[in-house]
């Protein structure tokens, strides 16, 4: 017989950043207070400080040269596995989003079957992507012509809020699926689900520093991003109309591609984040 | 003089150095690591660092043209910020001294020493006669310091005097050409104690600098060994009022690294060895994070590796 005392200690989980495959606390010792939907305190995640973003994009830097260069076929795998990993967590997702946005169960759970859902699509489109958004260009002289779309480098993602998982997975695989690496700043309210996505990632062959999770304030997080010469591109989703015209304002000393997206579910969220890249080939030598 | 010419006074001097404290070497050498250097110290830190340093490319690779590279950025580490220190020295094998040496002349970098490895580096498993050859041709093509390494299985097996008397015969090599950096190779010096022991040998013998490592074996120029060598330095600078300097090489990769020698220096050997005279570091990734650095101080905002050499 197995017989638990009434009196058991909770055990709770500790919510800490996610940078090159562990999980450090913020290097700054601070951490915030996450309220439920009906205002009681829920968990103290970290609060990240300006560098642990940099540690995040030196790390996301590093892993870019070997996800860029694993195959898509590889790549759409790990999605798809990182998918069936969702799945078998979706009991502790569900109890997150209930608590955090008052879903109720229903709702909650079909946001994360669409997660699961959504994370499947993206790893369809690894090896279409350049398909569709490539071409052979028909030229006036003796050369092949193609243009391919090729991924940007390091983006930093700002997740929308509601609905927070959904927006998060679909940020986080448009952006990866092609070769990127990124560091995201969870939406502020939401950070537990991304938390526990991100120990998804953890376990699902996704090499490490190719998504890092940074949980805390985005207006404190926003300036270092927007000024970080070594990142390429921004998911401004989660930002505000200001900070996300001081960001157009920093950014534009590296030429920082700089996107917000509606849709969660959109091959733009693929292609914003590509460059094309085309290649004059001589015939006949 | 502390020792006489024969093996048996070496070998009962070295008996009589203290056994180094493992622990406490370790906790010490970690609890330095640990100091916080901020804005202005830091800002002196990194130009002291890029100073000290022993700018190196050895690789089976190196061609002329990386050679020709290496110099030029030793000059002017970053072209577009001439307030940036040139380096201290350049550090390459001995066939590529040649080109160094004129390609420093001829772009303004004429104080600038060139260091060539030498003695059969990096194992120091050859006849006396090629290692002396060795040293010869690098000093011959304008090398200003050479870096030879001891012969390790001789130190090892206990027959120091062979360890002594080679150094010596390199030393009358160099003469007043060429300072002389001796190599410890703590990496495969298993002890601490043996580490003591191989830095007395060394400054005993003639050495101008001690050197921790060739880069080619892990682990290279960790904190404690670093520790263990400055404390040498200090203590044969009291017994002899000769200041030996010290080059720790390999592994230094980050701004923060560097800054942790420098923090070494001042607590262990004393200010007096924070000068690119008496302290210089081994390496090659580690000056593109010092200008990173750099920038980010002036800038304000975090750099790229995009902006600065590949290398």
């Amino acid at each position: 017989m197995i017989a638990v005392p009434a009196n058991r200690i909770d055990v709770l989980k500790t919510y800490k950043l996610f940078i090159g495959g562990a999980f450090p606390r913020s290097e700054s010792g601070r951490v915030y207070s996450i309220k439920d939907s009906k205002g009681n305190h829920l968990a103290n995640p970290s609060l990240a400080s300006r560098k642990d973003l940099r540690d995040a994009v030196v790390a996301a830097r590093g892993a870019f040269a070997g996800w860029s260069a694993a195959t898509a076929y590889n790549r759409g795998q790990i999605l798809y596995r990182m998918a069936e990993l969702l799945e078998g967590r979706s009991a502790q997702l569900v109890a997150e989003l209930m608590a955090l946005e008052g879903s109720t169960k229903k709702l909650a759970t079909d946001q994360v079957k669409e997660s699961v859902d959504l994370l499947v699509w993206y790893a369809g489109w690894s090896d279409k992507i350049s398909t569709i958004a490539g071409s052979t260009n028909p030229v006036s002289g003796p050369y092949y012509n193609f243009s391919t779309p090729e991924p940007i480098g390091v983006v930093a993602i700002f997740a929308d809020a509601k609905p927070s998982l959904l927006n998060f997975v679909g940020a986080v695989a448009g952006v990866c699926v092609s070769g990127n690496t990124a560091v995201v700043i969870a939406a502020e309210p939401f950070p537990l689900p991304a938390i526990t996505f991100a120990e998804i990632m953890a376990t699902s062959d996704l090499p490490a520093g190719v998504i890092n999770v940074l949980t805390g304030s985005s207006s404190e997080l926003a300036p270092w991003t927007a000024s970080h010469m070594d990142i390429d591109a921004i998911d401004a989703s989660g930002l505000t109309p200001k900070q996300l015209k001081e960001a157009q304002i920093a950014g534009a000393a590296n030429l920082k591609r700089i996107r917000v997206h509606t849709d969660a579910k959109t091959p733009e969220r693929i292609l914003n984040y590509m460059e094309t890249k085309t290649v004059w080939h001589p015939i006949g030598i | 003089m502390i020792i006489d010419a024969s093996e048996g006074s070496l070998k009962s001097f070295l008996k009589t150095l203290p056994q180094v404290d493992e622990v406490g070497v370790h906790a010490r050498a970690a609890m330095l690591g640990t100091r916080s250097i901020k804005t202005t110290s830091k800002a002196w830190a990194i130009d002291m660092a890029i100073s000290m340093m022993d700018l190196t490319t050895l690789e089976g690779a190196d061609t002329p043209g990386k050679v020709r590279a290496i110099c030029a950025k030793a000059v002017r580490p970053d072209a577009t910020d001439l307030s940036i220190p040139s380096v201290g020295a350049v550090c390459v094998y001995n066939d590529m001294v040649g080109v160094a040496r004129r390609t420093l002349d001829q772009i303004g970098g004429s104080s600038i020493p060139v260091a060539a490895v030498a003695t059969a580096f990096p194992s120091g498993r050859a006849s006396y006669a090629v290692k002396a050859q060795d040293t010869m041709d690098a000093i011959n093509a304008g090398a200003a310091e050479i870096d030879m390494v001891i012969d390790r299985g001789a130190f090892l097996s206990g027959r120091y005097g062979e360890v002594f008397a080679e150094i010596v015969k390199i030393k009358e090599l160099c003469g007043d050409k060429a300072h002389l950096k001796v190599i410890l190779e703590t990496g495969e010096l298993v002890t601490l104690d043996n580490v003591r022991k191989a830095s007395y040998l060394a400054m005993l013998a003639g050495a101008d600098f001690i050197k921790t490592s060739t880069g080619k074996v892990v682990p290279a120029a960790s904190a404690p060994v670093v520790y263990v060598m400055l404390e040498a330095v200090r203590d044969y600078y009291s017994m002899t009022q000769t200041r030996i300097g010290v080059k720790p090489a390999g592994g230094i990769r980050t701004t923060k690294d560097a800054i942790k020698q420098l923090v070494l220096v001042n607590e262990v050997a004393g200010p007096e060895w924070l000068s690119p005279r008496l302290f210089r570091i081994g390496a090659s990734a580690l000056l593109n994070d010092l200008l990173l650095q750099r920038m980010k101080m002036r800038d304000g905002y975090y750099a790229s590796p995009a902006y600065v050499t590949l290398d």
